[in-house]
């Protein structure tokens, strides 16, 4: 006779489990992407040029590039975010990648919060990359790193949970290329908005609000992680 | 049968309901102290924009969730949100059009990055995306399922869009009759010109989306035939070879 097991013992090693399987994911595509170095040689150089593009359109203007730096900077990770999502849907794309997850038994919901998780550490390191181009080329310097450290990570979990959830929505890789930008763009577009409030924060512009826009950070990186891990499951079995 | 009998009373109503607000809104109210003629566009502007935002993503939005409750999943409802978006992106187009001509003469510019305006275009991207993920070739369910989370997710972000907008800039006024102390800022036959447009309009919308419902169902009633008689064929030849 099976011995019954309460639903709370259910529950934490659903959890359990789930981040295992998140872990798996995350290693696994942060290796693919060191071994392949996509992300080093197509989206980081895309980023860094939408800055050059963004100075050339602006013109040479020392306080116009200063009080622009936040919306482009932010601008440039927004675009690069969705060819990482792209990168990163494009692993789990090929039928025998959703055949090997099946046969594996990995939870839907490890598994986008894995892909999740690796997406958001390259969005961080190119985060951290375009920083330096920001503040060289814009002429912007660092006043709160209190503000700055938060209005990088927080997006970043954010664009994350919704690139991979959006791309997951959005089928396979013939349509996904061009579908993911409409899907996603408007959707992220209060991330576009709060980011570059919170970060114009950390550059020293007075932003009374700050503190606001990162709530909104916050709370739009949880919804979608909650999101993800509800949804995740059944879009892929479609 | 029902059906068909209430799209065709509904129709005609919706038709003369309209022709009386544009009757009472173009000859019977008086233009306005301030802004003249141009107040007239109150009887269409804010009952385009009452459809767009709230019936049509919410009839979406409901739809979209019945499809997905296993015990209520049927394509009729797929096809019902679809309707409710392709004919609530309309709605927002001349929403965001009448607004445009509205604020040309009273802010003095065509378009201006307030509030409203900016989380109103915003949504009728998002409308266009889900018109776009429709046109996705996929089994039908995989489609509607989708659909279906796109438009609740959709739905989810509209609070977001709206506040973050809202804390952003504004410019645009606010509720004239539902402001926060219940007492209409409008003249009595204006506010019931207002009323009548808001009717009007949502008997329009619903017309609308019962043809468009009509259109849809008759189209994938006529691939099924196509198929069973393409099938028969088939099975025709297999015989005679």
């Amino acid at each position: 006779m099976g011995e019954q097991c309460s639903p709370w013992f259910q529950v934490v090693e659903w959890v359990v489990v789930m981040w295992r399987d998140a872990l798996l994911i995350a290693r696994r595509d942060l290796t693919i992407e060191l071994r392949s170095k996509v992300g080093i040689w197509q989206i980081l150089p895309f980023g860094l040029m939408a800055l050059f593009l963004f100075a050339f359109a602006l013109g040479p203007q020392t306080e116009l590039l200063r009080t622009a730096a936040p919306g482009l900077f932010w601008l440039a990770v927004l675009f690069s975010s969705i060819l990482a999502a792209q990168r990163s849907l494009n692993i789990e794309g090929s039928a025998a990648t959703r055949e090997a997850n099946r046969l594996l038994g990995l939870d839907p919901a490890g598994v986008f919060l894995g892909k999740a998780a690796a997406m958001a550490v390259e969005l961080l390191v190119l985060e951290v990359v375009l920083l330096v181009g920001v503040m060289l080329l814009f002429h912007v310097t660092i006043a709160s790193w209190l503000f700055v450290v938060p209005a990088l990570v927080l997006p970043g979990l954010g664009l994350s949970a919704a690139g991979v959830l959006y791309g997951s929505l959005a089928g396979g890789a013939s349509t996904r290329s061009t579908l993911l930008p409409i899907l996603v763009l408007p959707v992220e577009a209060p991330v576009l908005i709060a980011a570059s409030k919170s970060l114009s924060r950390g550059f020293g512009a007075v932003t009374p609000d700050a503190g606001r826009w990162l709530v909104v950070l916050a709370i739009f990186a949880v919804v979608y992680s909650v999101l993800g891990v509800a949804l995740y499951g059944p879009l892929e079995e479609s | 049968m029902m059906r068909t009998t209430l799209r065709k009373s509904i129709g005609p109503l919706a038709a003369v309901l309209v022709a009386v607000t544009v009757w009472l809104g173009l000859v019977v109210t008086p233009p306005d102290r301030d802004q003249g003629d141009y107040v007239r566009l109150v009887y269409l502007h804010p009952a385009l924009a009452w459809v767009a935002l709230y019936v049509a993503f919410g009839m979406s939005a409901v739809c979209s969730l019945l499809y997905l409750w296993k015990r209520t999943r049927s394509l009729r409802f797929d096809r019902l949100a679809a309707s409710a978006v392709e004919v609530g992106v309309v709605y927002t187009l001349l929403t965001l059009l009448t607004g445009s001509i509205w604020g040309r003469p009273t802010w003095g510019v065509w378009w201006t990055w307030d509030a409203r305006l900016t989380s109103t275009a915003v949504l009728a991207v998002l409308l266009l995306g889900y018109l776009a993920l429709r046109r996705v070739p996929a089994e039908a369910h995989i489609r509607a399922r989708r659909s279906a989370v796109f438009a609740l997710l959709a739905a989810i972000n509209v609070p977001i869009i709206h506040f973050s907008v809202i804390w952003w800039q504004t410019l645009h006024q606010g509720a004239t009759v539902l402001n926060p102390n219940l007492s209409p800022m409008i003249h009595g036959l204006m506010a019931w010109t207002l009323l009548l447009s808001f009717v009007a309009f949502t008997l329009l919308f619903a017309w609308m989306v019962m043809v468009r419902y009509e259109i849809e169902t008759r189209r994938v009633d006529e691939d099924e035939v196509g198929m069973a008689a393409a099938i028969a064929d088939r099975q025709a030849e297999g015989i005679h070879s």
